[in-house]
Formats: C-alpha cells, sequence, structure tokens
C-alpha cells in the first residue's frame, strides 16, 4: 500500500464517520415520525426513504448530479449562496451519502421504535415526564440496540459504495477518491497485487460489521417496559 | 379538599363511554364493571392519556380538563399516580431508577414521601439493586406502585393492579393496598372486576355497564340495593363492617355490627380490631318463624325492605335490614309467594356462611 491507497482510506472513513452522524441527527426524527404517525403520507414517505435499496447506484447519482449542478434547483441555492457546486466536492459526497444510505439508518430505528411501543411513554408521562424528556431517558436507552444498528449499517454501507460516488465525486485524489474507487483504479491499470491489498482489508471489515451486528442482534429482540 | 368531578363521552367503533360522575375527595372508589364496560377508558380520560371531546374532570377546585374553555392540562403536568395492570417498570432502569424516575421529576418542596418509607411500607426495599427482568409479578406491582407513589400524587389510579397476577400474589399484594387506604390521605380510583377486591378495598362504588354509570354510592349502601341491573345480581351480597367484640368457646369469633352480632370460626385478630365480611345473598334463606333446633349459627330479626326480580328465571332477590344493617337475600319466587313476603313483614334471615375480607 502506498500514501495513495492510506489516503483513499482515511477519506473513506472520513466520509462513512460525517454521513453516519449526520445521518443520527437526521435519520432520527423520520424513523420516529414513521414509528408513530397514523398519517396517509407514512406509505410514500417509508417508499421514498426506502427507494435507495432497490435502485441503482447510477440512477441515483444521475439525479443529485443534475439537482446539484449549475441547472439544478440545489446547485443554484448553492451558487445563489456563494457556496460554489457540490458536484466533484467532498461535501457533495457527504450529501449524496445521507440519500444512499438513509433507509440504512432509518429502518433499524423505525423497528427499534415499534418495537418500544406506547405503553412505557404513557407510563414516563403519568411519572411527570415530557415528551421532549421522555424521549431522552426513556425511548433512546430503549432504543439503544436500533441505534447501534443503524449506525454500523449506515457507516459499512458507505463504506461500501461505488456507483453513487463516481456519479457524483469523480475521482479527485483525497477529496473524492474513496477506497471501492481506487480498486476500480487499480484494476484498470492492471495493478492486482496492489487491488488485493484493499479488496482484502474491504472483506475483512465488511465480516468484522457483520458479526459485530449478529452478535448484537439478540438484545434487539428485547426492550421495552414489562 | 372537596370532591372529583369527571364527565366524559367517549366515541369508539361499538362502544360508547359516557359518565358524569361526583365522587368523594377521599378514601378508595372502585370503578367496578365486566370487561368492556369502559372502566379503563374513564380511567384513562381520567388520567389524561385518552382525550375525551367536551370532556370536563376536576379533582376539588383544581381543573385538569375543561373543553368548553379549551383547557386541556397534559398527563405530565397533573399531579396523579398511575399503576398499570401490568407493572410496566423501566426494564433499563434498576429497581431503584424505577423508583427515582418520577420522583427526580417534582419539585423538592412537594417531595411528601422518601423512598426508604415507601419502599418499607411496600416491603421492596431488599429489591433496590435488582434489575425488573429479576423479580416476580407481584414485587414488579409492588414496586410499580411505589413508583407512582414517590411522586406525591393527590390521585393515585389503579387499573386492576391485580388482575395479572396469580391468586397467591394478590394475598401478597392486598395487605398493602389496605395500608395506601388506611395510611395514606390520598383519593384512590381503582378498576377492578373482581368483586372480593372492591368488597375489601373499596369505600365508595361505581358500577359501569356498557359503558354506562348504573349506581354509584358509598360501598355498603350501593351494594345493598336491589334495583340493581340484572348483570350484576349474580355477584349481588352486601358488605358489613364489623369489630371483633369477643372470643368464645368451641373455636368461634363473635363480632359486632350495627344492628347485632355474628359468629364466625376463630379469628387471629385481637378484640377490637374492625373487619369487614361480606354476605352473599345466595347465602341468606328466610324464615317466618324463629328457626329451631338447626345447625345455622347466624340467624337474625329482618324487616323486608325491598323486593326485585333478577335474569334468572323464578328467583328473587330480597333486601332486608337488620337494625341499621342491609341485607340481600335470594329466594325462589315460590318462596317468596308461600311466604307471603311483603315490604315491611318481619322475618327471620339464616346466614349460611360469612366471608371475612381481613
Amino acid at each position: 500500500m502506498d500514501s495513495s491507497d492510506l489516503g483513499a482510506i482515511w477519506l473513506t472513513l472520513k466520509l462513512a464517520s460525517v454521513v453516519t452522524l449526520l445521518l443520527l441527527v437526521a435519520g432520527t426524527p423520520v424513523a420516529w415520525w414513521l414509528a408513530r404517525t397514523r398519517s396517509r403520507l407514512k406509505g410514500v414517505v417509508g417508499a421514498v426513504v426506502a427507494l435507495p435499496l432497490v435502485l441503482p447506484p447510477t440512477v441515483l447519482g444521475f439525479y443529485l448530479l443534475l439537482a446539484m449542478g449549475p441547472h439544478g434547483p440545489v446547485g443554484r441555492l448553492t451558487e445563489a449562496l456563494g457556496l460554489g457546486l457540490l458536484p466533484f466536492t467532498f461535501p457533495g459526497l457527504v450529501i449524496a451519502s445521507v440519500f444512499y444510505s438513509l433507509p440504512f439508518m432509518v429502518q433499524p430505528l423505525q423497528n427499534a421504535f415499534e418495537a418500544i411501543g406506547e405503553r412505557p411513554l404513557e407510563v414516563a408521562a403519568t411519572l411527570r415526564a415530557s415528551p421532549w424528556d421522555t424521549f431522552w431517558s426513556v425511548v433512546v436507552p430503549l432504543a439503544r440496540p436500533g441505534f447501534m444498528s443503524g449506525a454500523v449499517l449506515a457507516f459499512a454501507h458507505t463504506v461500501g459504495e461505488f456507483g453513487v460516488v463516481l456519479m457524483i465525486g469523480g475521482n479527485i485524489p483525497d477529496e473524492t477518491r474513496v477506497v471501492s474507487v481506487q480498486i476500480y483504479d487499480h484494476v484498470e491499470a492492471l495493478e492486482y497485487a496492489r487491488s488485493h491489498w484493499l479488496a482484502g482489508c474491504m472483506v475483512v471489515f465488511s465480516f468484522l460489521v457483520l458479526l459485530l451486528l449478529y452478535t448484537l442482534k439478540p438484545q434487539a429482540a428485547r426492550g421495552g417496559a414489562r | 379538599m372537596s370532591g372529583i368531578r369527571a364527565s366524559f363521552g367517549i366515541e369508539r367503533s361499538g362502544f360508547r363511554l359516557d359518565v358524569d360522575l361526583s365522587l368523594p375527595g377521599q378514601g378508595v372508589t372502585a370503578l367496578f364493571g365486566h370487561s368492556g364496560s369502559g372502566k379503563t377508558t374513564l380511567l384513562r380520560a381520567i388520567a389524561g392519556l385518552e382525550r375525551a371531546p367536551g370532556g370536563y374532570f376536576a379533582l376539588g377546585d383544581e381543573v385538569w380538563q375543561d373543553e368548553r374553555r379549551g383547557l386541556f392540562v397534559p398527563t405530565h403536568l397533573r399531579p396523579l399516580g398511575y399503576v398499570f395492570q401490568e407493572a410496566s417498570l423501566f426494564d433499563h432502569l434498576s429497581v431503584e431508577g424505577n423508583l427515582e424516575f418520577g420522583r427526580r421529576r417534582i419539585p423538592e418542596a412537594e417531595r411528601r414521601f422518601r423512598p426508604a418509607e415507601v419502599a418499607g411500607l411496600l416491603g421492596i426495599g431488599s429489591l433496590l439493586g435488582r434489575r425488573p427482568a429479576s423479580l416476580s409479578g407481584g414485587e414488579r406491582q409492588r414496586v410499580a406502585i411505589a413508583r407512582a407513589l414517590l411522586t406525591a400524587p393527590r390521585l393515585l389510579l389503579m387499573d386492576e393492579p391485580l388482575a395479572a397476577l396469580d391468586l397467591k400474589r394478590k394475598l401478597e399484594i392486598l395487605p398493602y393496598l389496605e395500608r395506601l387506604h388506611d395510611e395514606l390521605a390520598i383519593p384512590i380510583i381503582y378498576v377492578s372486576h373482581a368483586p372480593d377486591e372492591v368488597a375489601r378495598l373499596a369505600d365508595h362504588l361505581v358500577l359501569l355497564d356498557a359503558g354506562s354509570v348504573v349506581a354509584s354510592g358509598p360501598l355498603t349502601e350501593t351494594l345493598a340495593r336491589a334495583d340493581l341491573p340484572p348483570a350484576f345480581a349474580d355477584d349481588a351480597g352486601v358488605v358489613v363492617a364489623a369489630v371483633v367484640a369477643a372470643h368464645e368457646a368451641d373455636d368461634l369469633t363473635r363480632l359486632d355490627f350495627a344492628g347485632g352480632s355474628i359468629l364466625v370460626a376463630r379469628r387471629p385478630e385481637a378484640i377490637g380490631h374492625r373487619l369487614r365480611c361480606r354476605i352473599h345473598a345466595r347465602d341468606v334463606s328466610l324464615a317466618l318463624d324463629k328457626p329451631q333446633a338447626s345447625s345455622i349459627l347466624n340467624v337474625f330479626r329482618a324487616t323486608v325492605s325491598a323486593i326485585a326480580a333478577t335474569d334468572t328465571p323464578g328467583q328473587v332477590l330480597v333486601q332486608l335490614y337488620v337494625g341499621a344493617t342491609p341485607l340481600l337475600a335470594r329466594i325462589t319466587g315460590r318462596s317468596r309467594r308461600v311466604l307471603d313476603l311483603q315490604v315491611g313483614r318481619g322475618v327471620w334471615a339464616q346466614v349460611k356462611a360469612v366471608a371475612l375480607l381481613g
């Protein structure tokens, strides 16, 4: 491995960390709303959140590229704000990854929130806890396995993305060239030995993530108030 | 504090709760009815867990809900305690953490009880470090009651706190509930469908049937009514407040009540101890002449005060007074005709069995 490989690994970890943190903040209210609402919009919102699960990453990347480009609504907004254009930058990659990994955060959280049910919230209310207080003192601790699975899945999924990065970020060293793109470059250049190193790291990393998830699982089934 | 006013109308698919109640501001009020009668819905409405359009609730002069004025105090701002049918302890906290949860959230000046006192009252002092998952059903329910008490509630709501427990656990908790009643000056509204629990704990009784109130009044008076709907006639019977008067020969104990005394198998309580006895209508028979040479010990001179039909064909319910104490007797229509029972007529009431309620 040389410095460009290490740069790619560092960039990938940075991207996945930032995206996971943003998703914890943005995914929690979405998951809470989906778990609690009786609105007819629930199905629509749930389907939109799940779209990245089935769409080819290139399709998602294509539309995000258009939206963030000079003629897209997001692009015009960022230019008007003096931020320049987002495609082929790290922030652009972060935004695209947030959409791409959204279901991996929202769905475990939604399941965890639904498993808690109504009762602990009612109990907390009769013990003088406001809804906001209840969320932090009851919901978050009881949904902890959901938060763990969501964070691990979102992180791992962001590490593994390729298609969206290629569409939005291209291949700029230390800015948008993540591990998966670096491997692609090595293979194109027929540098199989270097590909092996990175690819092997990814296999080990993915296995460890899944191992962590499956050992967490038994606890995820418990929780609630008895 | 004066009384409690509760008025709610809640419409659900296939169910309508429509109540307008005035309840005493002290002692235990039992909401009694069969399942589906609306007891739990009423309790939830009182707690604000269920919002009834057009509802009204006041505890003394403190109004918690008055929809005509657009007033609805959310549950977490109401000074109440609520014990759910399942203990519903927080699994992520220890027993002590559960007890502290509500107590920490009330102003320091309002913390009337110390955790050690309440834990002692409910016999859970040795459980404080345990996790809820490791407790028995009875222990969990006692922790839940203590947790509610530690918020220093001005009104304690209990939704069948014993229903999920087996008989042994019930008997384990009932004495603690009686202590709550005797030692704390908090009005309690207690939902139950178990007549024995009601007879043992309640001072005031509200009978609910299909979402409506069919009777509301002091326990002994209400239970002694002969005109209750047929749905309640199966369990008909009175509760008599008595005092241990003497321990007699032949392993008998004499209890005095307003209007007479009654003999029961020897009791462990000391003389002067107050007891409640439940006398089922089906255990009372009537005779015109004083029965001679009978194995039944408890025979009273009584006056018939009301006669009502039941929903069992051929049976009637007779209300009578032994001094100031009412009794109910369930007899056949034929016996009534043969004895020519009329209101005002003197009879002899023979009591075959007396259930003592501790």
